[in-house]
């Protein structure tokens, strides 16, 4: 290694033929701070920076959302308050303004976000088929959210025809199809442009590494339909493979989109050691399908990453029918919120809260009606709280 | 020589270009007979790659011992990159072959990753000769658990356009653009395609898979068109759902679903989710419906290079693609035999190849079908 590494640059080249045993010296920080590049703290990508207030808590914009949003909210705000996690809400408003004739969110939001870094956030309701760009997809280009991370984990106490599921997913959030670049060529034909750039698709597959050691896992695969989209997804395939250079210790592999899918449906449990990378719409659909596994969006949490700020979400949809009738089920944004935790450095309450809720669904007595329990919001909440 | 002997009817059917191009956009212009040459049928066979050859020899096997009354014309067409120009060759004549016998049962050929190599051959082929609709049946065999069970349900998948348009340049070093291609005409001979198979197959809904809330435009015009053409099918019963959504409820609640039409690449991805929940690509029968050209292949295209040539593939797939070639042209006898064999061996659970938890070969599974059909 030390060699080639010697070769590559033929100016040290010449400086290690004329003082062969300083070079030797010269070369050891050289080579550590190469290791250390994809690492170092300073580099890492989307760290959090935010930092405590004088009261000793983290400000954390809080987006309750529509339809169950609020309730829901409720839920989170509670077992936080009784875990003792340093954690201040800031609610915000982000019904949707028109400015210019674009949809945008109202400043205050923005500012809020801005300020804390980090922001947790309900569904929000968009109206399909309507003109104006979904609020997603809003807030993501906005913060320039450009990953998405959606974990899968079984539930203990909730049966599906799976068990042990435990995937990672990693998405491109900001380009590939979802590009929003769109035409109408002539009357009947259309023309998407899917976008793939070099630097996006740096950005996100170096954050999938990094989360990969973050979280222990080992290996990282990114998914891919390359044999038809060569020059698209071969750009994304290509960078992850320069990319994956910079992570030695983490196994790097690419894999089909096709036998993704047969493969995590047939049985998911080997796709318990990795994390999955994709462009948008390959992750939009496979983490979807994460979720059938283990029984639903209800289930799952959802972190969208930033190089600035960060949001984390619950991304089921937001259930107008049964707002306000104390039905809903508030588990996807707790653990959304744990992520966001986990994400904030304070592991440890993350894990406290994570175990609560755990052991609260395993034993099944009180859980929602979505899982098949009889429980109301604030019952479920409250035992989440008791077995703190 | 074989070109000028062509050319009258080339011209003949130039001429005939207006009635077809009105005829176009139906259904029912595809059904058709292919020629049958002294009380034989000629079908174009391209085994494909990977276990493409040991399947279809499996293929011609169980069709000799039936004596069904089909000519294979064999085209051993490959897509691994040899480095030979004869691979394109072979392709062209592998078209050609198609376009005389208007019938072809296929394997897949394998589609190299690297970007100097060729375009897919398996794209190439279905643009080439416009065979505009994939069917792919996901079904229960009955014996063989999986983890859902009752799933019936049909993909048709528009084969010609959408993300395979293979259409991409790169604007800046770095910047690379792919063009999805949506267009009226062919959302509406897909959708047409999908009710009038949904009719004639005696199905109750047609669900349209889209992601028109952010393709606003593209989508939007496929779900748009499904909509239309849905007032012309009013004792269908009809959905439409976002693709994500789909491939959740796929796993979670199978049942639900009937026959699902779709743009390509969503295509791709509910046909191998599907295949995964009654069993993987060994059982899961397909074929490709074109203006003239009819092939049949394996639903779940894959390759299987990991287990060429070491007698472990299953050849169900193409054998029951093969039995819908037989129905297609009106040998349902044969096609009921050969069909009631295979599903017969599957349930019995004695021979079962590897991809179902079994230890058979392909050859033994092939000679159980073989002792199946000789016993009934």
């Amino acid at each position: 290694m030390l060699s080639s590494r010697a070769f590559a640059h033929p100016a040290r080249q010449c400086l290690r033929k004329t003082a062969p045993l300083q070079s030797s010296q010269r070369w050891i920080p050289a080579l550590s701070q190469a290791r250390s590049y994809a690492t170092a703290d300073k580099d890492k990508v989307a760290k959090f920076k935010g930092t405590k207030g004088s009261d000793g808590k983290y400000c954390v914009t809080l987006i309750e959302g529509d339809g169950i949003g609020p309730e829901i909210s409720q839920s989170v705000k509670d077992i936080f308050a009784a875990a003792g996690a340093p954690v201040k809400w800031e609610s915000v408003d982000v019904t949707p303004q028109l400015k210019d004739g674009r949809t945008v969110i109202p400043d205050e939001a923005i500012a809020s976000v801005t300020r804390n870094y980090v922001a947790l956030k309900g569904p929000l309701a968009t109206p399909v088929g309507k003109g104006h760009v979904s609020l997603n997809l809003t807030l993501r280009r906005t913060f320039n959210l450009f990953a998405n991370v959606r974990p899968c984990k079984s539930i203990a106490g909730y049966k599906t025809p799976y068990d042990n599921v435990d995937t990672v997913l990693i998405r491109e959030n900001t380009e590939g199809e979802y590009s929003g670049i769109e035409h109408v060529v002539v009357d009947g034909v259309v023309q998407s442009i899917k976008l793939i750039t070099k630097d996006a698709s740096e950005r996100v597959l170096k954050f999938a590494f990094q989360y990969a050691q973050d979280v222990g896992r080992t290996k990282v695969r990114a998914v891919h339909k390359a044999t038809i989209m060569k020059m698209s997804d071969g750009l994304f395939l290509s960078t992850a493979r320069n990319v994956s250079k910079l992570f030695p210790n983490i196994e790097f592999d690419a894999e089909l989109l096709d036998n993704t899918c047969l493969k995590m449906v047939t049985d998911p449990v080997p796709y318990n050691d990795k994390v999955l990378v994709m462009p948008n719409l390959y992750g939009d659909i496979l983490s979807d399908m994460c979720a059938g596994l283990i029984g639903g969006l209800g289930l799952t949490p959802s972190g969208n990453i930033g190089d600035e700020c960060s949001i984390f979400e619950a991304v089921h949809g937001s259930a107008p029918d049964i707002a306000g009738k104390g039905l809903a089920n508030p588990t996807a944004l707790l653990l959304s919120s744990i992520m966001m935790l986990q994400h904030m450095g304070l592991f440890e309450h993350a894990e406290r809260i994570q175990t609560a809720i755990f052991k609260v669904l395993a034993e099944g007595k009180t859980i929602t009606g979505d899982l098949g329990g009889k429980a109301k919001t604030h019952e479920y909440a409250e035992a989440v709280i008791k077995a703190l | 020589m074989m070109r000028s002997a062509l050319r009258p009817s080339g011209l003949a059917r130039r001429l005939a270009q207006p009635s077809q191009c009105r005829t176009m956009a139906s259904v029912q212009s595809d059904i058709f007979k292919p020629t049958k040459f002294g009380g034989k049928y000629t079908v174009t066979l391209i085994p494909g790659d990977g276990i493409g050859a040991e399947v279809s020899e499996a293929v011609k096997t169980v069709f000799h011992a039936d004596n069904v009354p089909i000519e294979w014309e064999q085209v051993d067409v490959s897509g691994v990159e040899t480095g030979d120009k004869h691979s394109e060759e072979l392709f062209r004549e592998s078209i050609a072959s198609l376009k005389r016998n208007k019938l072809g049962l296929k394997g897949i050929l394998h589609t190299p990753v690297s970007r100097s190599g060729h375009q897919s051959f398996n794209v190439a082929l279905r643009q080439e000769l416009d065979i505009y609709a994939s069917i792919v049946l996901i079904k229960n065999i009955p014996g063989y658990e999986t983890r859902h069970k009752n799933i019936d349900l049909c993909i048709i998948r528009e084969n010609t356009e959408g993300e395979y348009s293979g259409l991409e340049h790169q604007s800046v070093a770095g910047v690379v653009e792919s063009l999805k291609i949506i267009t009226r005409a062919k959302s509406e001979r897909i959708a047409k395609f999908a009710f009038a198979f949904a009719l004639a197959n005696n199905r109750k809904k047609v669900t349209c898979i889209h992601k028109a809330n952010i393709m606003k435009l593209a989508d939007g015009l496929f779900r748009n068109t499904f909509k239309k053409v849905a007032e012309d099918y009013p004792t269908l019963e009809t959905n439409d759902m976002i693709v994500d959504n789909a491939s959740m409820q796929c796993v979670s609640r199978p049942q639900q679903f009937d026959v699902m039409v779709m743009p390509n690449l969503y295509g791709g991805i509910l046909s191998n989710i599907g295949a995964g929940l009654v069993g993987g690509p060994g059982i899961v029968p397909g074929c490709n419906m074109g203006r003239e050209v009819a092939v049949f292949e394996p639903g779940c295209r894959h390759v299987g290079l990991d287990i060429k040539g070491k007698d472990q593939a299953n050849p169900s797939a193409l054998l029951l693609s093969a039995t819908m070639l037989l129905r297609h042209i009106g040998l349902d006898d044969h096609a009921n035999r050969i069909s009631r064999a295979v599903y017969d061996v599957i349930a019995d659970g004695t021979y079962r190849t590897r991809d179902m938890g079994g230890t058979s070969t392909t050859h033994e599974f092939t000679r159980a079908i073989l002792d199946k059909m000789e016993a009934q």
